[in-house]
């Protein structure tokens, strides 16, 4: 394999990676506060939906990122109304969001746009433009590095910036502000913190918005920013559920989210060229068993052979302030 | 339990969570401009207006059976297998390859064969995540998601690669030998002229998701091991001290979950398609949850909520035919029969808590005060594990 299709390989992983990092800092933030969220696919999905819908009517992108953020927000609120106000289940209120995701994206697609469940596509307009990073261009011609960071680094949308851009703004936000303590108690030890006299129930909400404002991005991206943009019914196609696997690899910590997210990236984008594979290794890989990876290494990870993953001790217990 | 009678509990609340289910996707289909009477209309009369329409809703219905079942037994461990859709499908795998490789003299031997290689396969791929929650503490929720999608990627390699006979285009296996066909209800029903279920999937395999019914409440609620179940589930510090191991229920329960989603393949595999093909779970395994938390893990219910899903899914199909509503439609109603039957139950069931406190109160005919349960007071945390007793 050459070197420019060794960069075309990490250019395309950082573009997979995008909704899965996104994704798997929304759940990092619910889970760290102690709210189970099987619901991330259903979220991006409604997001994803929301935003090519959007900017398709209106031709303006950033008004349908704005209402794809606000679609997830909206299956947030349930998601908290029911695990922190109704203290009902949060995994069964996460797969209730997944289905009503799925079939109310394609009902109103086909209620507004008569394409069997899609949208139209987003001309040049109105999708997220690629972006070349000023300065980035002149450094070609240093070996090595210059293309990488002009063809790998630089040329992607604004949301694969801001994905990398949440990963130490969500490390200083959980471990380096008050606010972040508090979350990660609320985590931990609820009771503890209700005793402090800080609202665990605003806290809690407060987490599960964030997610969903992660979400929101995550699903933006899926259906405004490849060339290729619109929505397509199940777009995420269990990304949710990758990104999720991806926090558990990860352990729960924001840089480790980065690392996870980037393996399962490369091998989606590993799995889209069977023909690379076969050229470096010299042996046929199955597509699918590339797919069926990250969830095996996850089981792996969940087994405790290989470093142990130990979820928030409080996650999926609704708190009762008193009894 | 006595915030409410008994009838309450079981027939007024699951009551309550479907109206406003539907109440819901009533609104739902005004918003896209659509009459929700006349989608009602068509619904009832496609599902159940005639033997047709009953021979597609007792298919579906069969299904969701089983996979409710699988969801229900593990409920009351306080499991929560969420992973049926993974042992469905792999259940059809051991279907597919028992009918294929052995010799089958006559339908009945057949359906035993399948039975028995449906059921080992889905236990076989619940093992893992059981194994993993017994042991390891691994949360059986993700495990049994992750087994899902390996699930999927595994028949995904093999109906696109070893199992598809050569110079075939579709994604499947070769059609079973004619003596594995299962009597559809068409055979069995109609007599002289009178064709009944003409053209409809329905078939044998119905009674045996009776009879599964039946099973599973014995199994639950008058053998030793259903007690043993109940009782982990109920509390697990509780069945520890009596001597009940955790390891060994949380494994033997996981197994019989997974063979009773993997039995959903003697319906789908042997009886319908008679091939394995891909997809051919098309989320029955997560309907199940609907229906369990809907019948309330309770045999009787999971069947009554199995054939109202599988009308709904008969209705759906209609819908779509006869207006410009999705087929999707029906999965935005089984969201919300989850989310208000599920997730949202409080928000259901501690107003009419209230009401019968309030009642009951005031037929106390003592002068209003304080009493055992006072008005207002919320409920214990809902977990999906609350079995019917």
């Amino acid at each position: 394999m050459d070197l420019t299709a060794f960069f075309q390989l990490l250019d395309a992983t950082l573009r997979l990676a995008t909704p899965l990092l996104l994704a798997c800092l929304a759940g990092l933030f619910s889970e760290r506060a102690g709210i189970f969220d099987i619901g991330l696919e259903g979220k991006m999905l409604v997001a994803a939906f929301l935003a090519a819908a959007v900017a398709a009517v209106t031709g303006n992108v950033w008004l349908g990122l704005l209402m794809g953020i606000g679609g997830s927000l909206v299956l947030s609120g349930l998601h908290g109304l029911a695990s922190i106000t109704f203290r009902g289940n949060q995994l069964i209120s996460g797969v209730a969001i997944n289905f009503l995701a799925a079939g109310i994206t394609v009902v109103a697609a086909q209620a507004w746009f008569a394409q069997g469940g899609r949208t139209p596509q987003l001309g040049a307009g109105s999708r997220f433009a690629e972006i070349q990073l000023p300065g980035f261009a002149a450094l070609r011609d240093i070996p090595l590095l210059g293309p990488l960071l002009a063809d790998v680094v630089s040329g992607h949308t604004i949301l694969v910036y801001v994905a990398l851009l949440a990963v130490p703004v969500s490390w200083w936000v959980l471990f380096r502000t008050r606010f972040g303590l508090r979350l990660r108690a609320v985590g931990e030890n609820p009771a503890a913190v209700d005793t402090a006299g800080v609202s665990v129930i605003r806290l809690r909400f407060a987490a599960v918005a964030i997610a969903g404002l992660l979400c929101g991005l995550a699903g933006a991206h899926l259906s405004t920013a490849e060339p290729a943009a619109g929505f397509i019914r199940d777009m995420t196609a269990g990304r949710g559920f990758i990104a999720l696997a991806a926090l558990i690899f990860a352990k729960w910590r924001p840089w480790g989210a980065l690392g996870a997210c980037l393996l399962f990236g490369f091998l989606q984008a590993l799995s889209l060229r069977p023909a690379t594979i076969e050229a470096v290794i010299g042996l046929r890989v199955q597509t699918q068993f590339l797919d069926a990876l990250p969830y095996i290494l996850t089981v792996v990870i969940l087994a405790g052979f290989v470093g142990r993953a130990i979820p928030p001790r409080a996650g999926g217990e609704p708190y009762v302030k008193e009894r | 339990m006595d915030r409410m009678p008994r009838w309450a509990d079981v027939l007024l609340v699951p009551a309550l969570s479907l109206l406003l289910a539907g109440a819901i996707s009533a609104l739902v289909i005004l918003a896209i401009g659509e009459n929700p009477w006349q989608a009602l209309t068509i619904m009832v009369t496609g599902a159940l207006g005639s033997t047709y329409g009953w021979g597609y809703t007792l298919y579906y219905a069969t299904n969701f059976i089983f996979t409710g079942l699988a969801v229900a037994l593990a409920i009351h461990a306080r499991l929560f297998n969420i992973g049926a859709e993974g042992q469905a499908a792999i259940g059809g795998l051991g279907v597919a390859l028992a009918m294929l490789h052995l010799p089958w003299p006559h339908w009945s031997l057949a359906l035993l064969g399948a039975m028995v290689a449906s059921a080992l396969f889905g236990a076989a791929w619940a093992l893992i995540p059981a194994i993993l929650q017994a042991k390891r503490g691994s949360h059986i929720v993700i495990t049994t998601i992750m087994f899902n999608f390996i699930a999927a990627a595994l028949l995904n390699y093999l109906l696109v690669g070893p199992l598809k006979p050569p110079g075939t285009m579709e994604t499947a296996t070769a059609r079973f030998p004619p003596e594995t066909h299962l009597p559809d209800f068409r055979q069995m029903f109609s007599w002289g002229d009178t064709v009944l279920f003409r053209g409809t999937p329905a078939n044998i395999t119905f009674f045996v998701a009776l009879l599964a019914c039946v099973a599973v409440w014995f199994l639950v609620w008058r053998t030793r091991l259903g007690y043993e179940i109940r009782a982990f589930g109920l509390s697990e510090p509780a069945a520890r001290y009596a001597g009940i191991g955790a390891t060994r229920i949380i494994t033997v329960t996981m197994l019989l979950s997974g063979a009773l989603a993997g039995l959903m393949a003697i319906n789908n595999t042997l009886g319908e398609a008679e091939r394995l093909i891909l997809n051919a779970v098309e989320g029955a395994g997560f309907i199940g949850i609907a229906v369990a938390l809907m019948g309330r893990a309770h045999p009787l219910g999971v069947f009554l909520a199995a054939i109202l899903f599988g009308a709904l899914y008969q209705g759906g199909a209609e819908l779509a035919l006869w207006t410009s509503i999705p087929r999707e439609m029906v999965v935005v109603i089984q969201a919300l029969v989850i989310l208000f039957t599920g997730a949202l139950d409080n928000m259901v069931r501690m107003p009419v808590e209230r009401l019968f406190a309030r009642r009951r109160a005031r037929a106390a005919l003592s002068p209003p005060g304080p009493t055992l349960h006072p008005p207002g007071r919320a409920a214990a945390p809902s977990d999906p594990g609350k079995p019917a007793e």
